[in-house]
């Protein structure tokens, strides 16, 4: 899997990983993937939110000891 | 739901009325995260919260005394505000702000500068301008014009939310 950008939203609180989310994928271009990471248990409803309501595609998603993995692309 | 209707923007509509740090702080994450969302996002901002939209540096505003006295008596600016409760001459913010940072959470003036980044529209009130004094030379930059009551019920009745805070 090809990450064109890689954001560390660890020990964010809300609304802090979909803000940094957003920031990065303004930096891509369509198609483009973004790796998020998060520790924010908020965060895995908030990023297939995010996903549905920008139109940018929530590709993959992992969880491991409080750590959040989310894998978007540029739509 | 037509394939037109699925791909039109979503709109929200706050209307921001408090002034207090936990309410101001409510809206701010709202309404960035929206904007975050691609949701359009405007900001009616009426009574207390026009305050918070002053700039920092701006001690005092108003032209008598009453006006004066009101931002004497609560300090203007985003990053002044009061809890609405358990303020303890300041001491609340000061917790509240030190939680802030231990569970990095983005604090008011952050957000406010998000929401601009991320092109919120923010619309002051005409009338609390006039009754609390507030000059557009007061207000921080990058706000819509100056609009009363109508404008907010049309950004009210378009949006698909409207919210009261």
């Amino acid at each position: 899997m090809d990450i064109k950008l890689k954001v560390d939203a660890s020990g964010l609180s809300c609304p802090g990983p979909i803000l940094k989310a957003t920031l990065g994928m303004r930096t891509l271009e369509a198609g483009d993937l973004m790796e998020v990471l998060a520790t924010d248990p908020g965060s895995v409803k908030d990023f297939a939110a995010w996903a549905a309501s920008t139109g940018n595609a929530l590709v993959e998603q992992d969880s491991a000891n409080g750590k959040f993995r989310f894998v978007l692309r540029h739509k | 739901m037509t394939a037109e209707a699925a791909s039109k923007p979503k709109k929200l509509c706050i209307i921001a009325y408090s002034g207090d740090l936990e309410k101001t702080w409510a809206s701010l994450i709202i309404a960035s995260a929206a904007a975050a969302m691609e949701i359009e996002t405007s900001i009616f901002v009426t009574f207390w919260a026009l305050q918070a939209f002053v700039k920092d540096g701006k001690r005092i505003t108003g032209q008598n005394w009453m006006q004066k006295m009101l931002s004497f008596m609560q300090r203007p600016g985003i990053s002044h505000r009061k809890t609405s409760k358990m303020n303890f001459m300041g001491m609340g913010p000061w917790m509240m702000f030190q939680l802030a940072d231990k569970y990095k959470a983005s604090k008011p003036k952050e957000l406010l500068a998000m929401c601009q980044e991320l092109g919120v529209r923010i619309y002051p009130c005409q009338m609390t301008s006039d009754l609390f004094g507030i000059r557009r030379e007061d207000l921080i930059d990058g706000l819509e014009e100056t609009v009363g009551a109508a404008t907010m019920l049309q950004l009210a009745t378009e949006a698909d939310s409207t919210m009261f805070i």
